[in-house]
C-alpha cells in the first residue's frame, strides 16, 4: 500500500470506479429517454399533422384537438373517463379501507381472507371482463337466475343498457382493485405506533374513535399513494372495456384509451388517435408529477 | 411493528356482537370476491344444454372436461381451429426473456442509482419512474413503426423487445428502492478492501437480493403474462399472445356461442398468474405496494 506508484494506479482506477455507476445507468437511461420522452414528441408531433392511414409531416397546427373536441365520441369517452375514474377511486378506496381495518383486528383466518381479496388483482382484465360479461349477461346470467328463482321483477341489465354500461365497467374494475388497496392499507396499519393506541385506549377512546381520530388520519400518506395508483389505472384502462362491453352498447361505454385504439388501429385517423393519446398524457401527468416531485423531495430531506 | 396488537375490539366475550358483526363483512366479502370465479369454473365444468337451463349459480350436475379439451386444444380463434394451445405457448416464449433481462437490466441499474449522491440524481431516477405511469396509448404508434424497422413487426421478439424495454422502469424502481435500504456500511468496507463496482454487485449485493428478484420476476411476469394492448396492437394471427387470442374467442360472433368453452378458455389464460400468485402471494403484494413509490 505505501508503494507511491501502486497508490497512483489505485486513484486512477477509483476515478474509473467512481463513474462506472453513471455508465452502467446511461444504456437504459438512454433507452427510457428514447422510447419513452422520443416518442413522446413524435406522437405530440404527429398529433399536430393530417396524419391518416400513415403518419406524414404535413403540419397544420392544433387542427386535430380542435376537431377532437367536437367529436361526440370523445366528448362520451372523456365524460365516462369522469365517472369511471371517480366512482372507481371511490369503492376501491372505501371498500379496501373497511376490509384492511377489519382485518387489523385480530382475525384468525387473516391470510386466507387477504388471498381471497387479492386473487383478482393477480389475473388479467381481459379475463375478468369475460367472467363479468358472463354474470351480466340478461338472457342467461345473474338477471335470468334471479327470475328464474321466482324473483321474476329482477332486473339488472346494466350491461346492455346504453344509459348504464360504464356502471358494469366500474363494478368490475373494483371488484379487481379493491383487494390491492386493502392489501396497501393492511401493511401501512402494521406500522402504525402501538403505543398511541395504547395511550388512546388507556383514555378511554372507543375503538371506532381511535380509528377515525388517530389511525386513518394517520395514513394520509397512504390514501395519497392509493389515490394517485387508481387514478392513473383508470385514465390507462383499456383491456376491460374491451372485454366487457367493446365499448358499447354503441360507444356509450368507451373510454379515452379504446378511443385512441380505434382512431389509430381501425379507422386510419392516426393524427387525432395522436391527439387523443396525448390529452391521456396530459391527464395522467397532471397527476403524477406533483406526486413524483413530492415523494422524492420528501425522500431527500427525510 | 409485528407484536399481537391489543386493541379494544379483540378483547374477547365482552365484544362477540362486534366480532360476530367483523366476521360477517368478511365472509361476505369472501363470497363475493370468490362468486365469478366460481362462476366461471362451474360454467366450464357444464354441457351447452345444462348451461341454457339458466341455473347460473347451480354446481355442474356432473363434472364433464370436455369444455377444457376443446379450449386447449381445437376451438376456433380466427381461422384457426387448434385451440389457445399455440396462443399459451406464444404467452410462455414472449414472458420468460422479458421478464429475465428486464430484471437483469433493473437489477444493475438500480444498483447503479442508488450509489448516485450527485445533485440531479433524483432528475434522473424521476424521469425513469415516470415510465411506469405513462398510458402506452402514447408510445404505440411510434412503436409499430419502430418495429417495422426493425424487421419485427407481427413477431413475439417484437413483443419481447417493448415489453423487456417498459418493464426496466418498474424493475429499477424495485431494485433502487431495495439497494437504498442496504447499509452504506456493507458498501464502504467493501471498497475499502479494494472490492471494484461488479464485485461488490455480484458478491454482495446479489446475494442479499433474492427477495427483490423474487418480486420483480413475479411482477414483470404478472404484467407481461396479462398485457393486451401491446399484443392487440403489435400482433396479429399466429403471434398473438393469450390475452389478445382468448378476447378474439370470446367476441367471435361466427358460431353457436360455447359458453363452457369460453369460461374455460378464460381459466386456461388466467392459471399461470393465478398459480403464481397462490404459490408466492406475499411477494406479489409487496411488489404492488412497492409500485406505490413509497420505499
Amino acid at each position: 500500500m505505501s508503494n507511491p506508484q501502486q497508490r497512483k494506479q489505485m486513484s486512477v482506477l477509483d476515478r474509473a470506479q467512481r463513474y462506472l455507476p453513471q455508465l452502467v445507468v446511461a444504456p437504459p437511461f438512454l433507452l427510457l429517454v428514447f422510447f419513452v420522452y422520443g416518442f413522446i414528441a413524435w406522437t405530440g408531433f404527429i398529433s399536430l399533422t393530417n396524419s391518416r392511414m400513415l403518419p406524414t409531416f404535413d403540419f397544420q397546427g392544433i387542427q386535430q384537438y380542435v376537431r377532437l373536441l367536437a367529436m361526440d365520441r370523445w366528448n362520451v369517452a372523456f365524460h365516462n373517463l369522469l365517472i369511471f375514474g371517480s366512482l372507481y377511486i371511490l369503492f376501491s378506496i372505501t371498500i379496501g379501507c373497511v376490509l384492511a381495518v377489519l382485518l387489523d383486528q385480530r382475525i384468525r383466518a387473516e391470510g386466507a381472507l387477504r388471498t381471497i381479496y387479492l386473487y383478482p388483482m393477480a389475473i388479467s382484465f381481459i379475463v375478468t371482463g369475460t367472467a363479468w360479461k358472463w354474470i351480466l349477461n340478461p338472457s342467461l346470467g345473474i338477471e335470468s337466475y334471479m327470475q328464474k328463482l321466482g324473483w321474476e321483477s329482477f332486473q339488472f341489465d346494466w350491461i346492455v343498457n346504453r344509459d348504464m354500461a360504464i356502471y358494469v365497467v366500474v363494478l368490475a374494475a373494483v371488484w379487481q382493485a379493491s383487494g390491492f388497496v386493502m392489501a396497501l392499507f393492511l401493511s401501512a396499519l402494521r406500522t402504525v405506533d402501538e403505543d398511541i393506541i395504547r395511550a388512546a385506549h388507556l383514555d378511554g377512546a372507543s375503538t371506532t374513535r381511535i380509528y377515525f381520530g388517530i389511525i386513518l388520519p394517520s395514513l394520509r400518506p397512504v390514501f395519497l399513494s392509493a389515490f394517485v395508483i387508481l387514478a392513473h389505472l383508470s385514465i390507462k384502462s383499456f383491456d376491460l372495456v374491451v372485454a366487457l362491453t367493446n365499448g358499447g352498447p354503441g360507444y356509450s361505454s368507451t373510454l379515452p384509451a379504446n378511443f385512441m385504439y380505434e382512431m389509430a388501429f381501425r379507422r386510419n385517423q392516426i393524427g387525432l388517435g395522436a391527439a387523443s393519446a396525448m390529452m391521456m398524457l396530459a391527464t395522467v401527468a397532471a397527476i403524477i408529477v406533483p406526486y413524483l416531485y413530492s415523494e422524492l423531495r420528501a425522500k431527500r430531506h427525510g | 411493528m409485528a407484536e399481537p396488537k391489543t386493541l379494544p375490539g379483540a378483547n374477547g366475550k365482552r365484544h362477540l356482537l362486534g366480532r360476530l358483526f367483523i366476521w360477517t363483512l368478511l365472509l361476505a366479502a369472501a363470497v363475493l370476491y370468490l362468486g365469478p370465479i366460481y362462476v366461471v369454473l362451474s360454467t366450464s365444468l357444464k354441457d351447452l344444454a345444462e348451461i341454457r337451463a339458466g341455473a347460473l349459480l347451480d354446481l355442474p350436475h356432473e363434472l364433464n372436461f370436455t369444455a377444457w379439451r376443446e379450449a386447449w386444444s381445437s376451438a376456433c380463434i380466427g381461422v384457426r381451429c387448434e385451440g389457445l394451445r399455440p396462443y399459451f405457448l406464444n404467452s410462455v416464449i414472449m414472458s420468460v426473456p422479458s421478464v429475465a433481462i428486464s430484471t437483469l437490466i433493473g437489477a444493475l441499474s438500480g444498483y447503479a442509482l442508488s450509489l448516485f449522491r450527485f445533485r440531479g440524481a433524483n432528475i434522473i431516477f424521476a424521469l425513469m419512474l415516470f415510465g411506469c405511469f405513462i398510458p402506452f396509448q402514447i408510445v404505440i404508434l411510434p412503436m409499430a413503426q419502430t418495429l417495422g424497422y426493425l424487421g419485427i413487426a407481427n413477431s413475439i421478439t417484437g413483443l419481447i423487445v417493448v415489453h423487456t424495454i417498459y418493464g426496466i422502469s418498474f424493475t429499477t424502481l424495485f431494485f433502487r428502492n431495495y439497494y437504498v435500504s442496504v447499509p452504506q456500511e456493507l458498501v464502504r468496507a467493501a471498497t475499502m478492501d479494494g472490492a471494484g463496482f461488479f464485485r461488490i454487485f455480484w458478491h454482495i449485493m446479489l446475494p442479499l437480493s433474492v427477495p427483490i428478484i423474487v418480486v420483480s420476476v413475479i411482477w414483470q411476469f404478472t404484467q407481461v403474462w396479462n398485457e393486451f394492448l401491446f399484443g392487440a396492437s403489435f400482433t396479429s394471427g399466429g403471434s398473438q399472445p393469450v390475452t389478445v387470442a382468448l378476447n378474439n374467442l370470446i367476441n367471435s360472433t361466427t358460431s353457436v356461442k360455447q359458453y363452457n368453452v369460453d369460461m374455460a378458455a378464460a381459466l386456461i389464460a388466467a392459471a399461470p398468474t393465478l398459480v403464481v400468485y397462490i404459490i408466492a402471494g406475499r411477494f406479489f403484494v409487496r411488489g404492488l405496494t412497492a409500485g406505490a413509490v413509497k420505499g
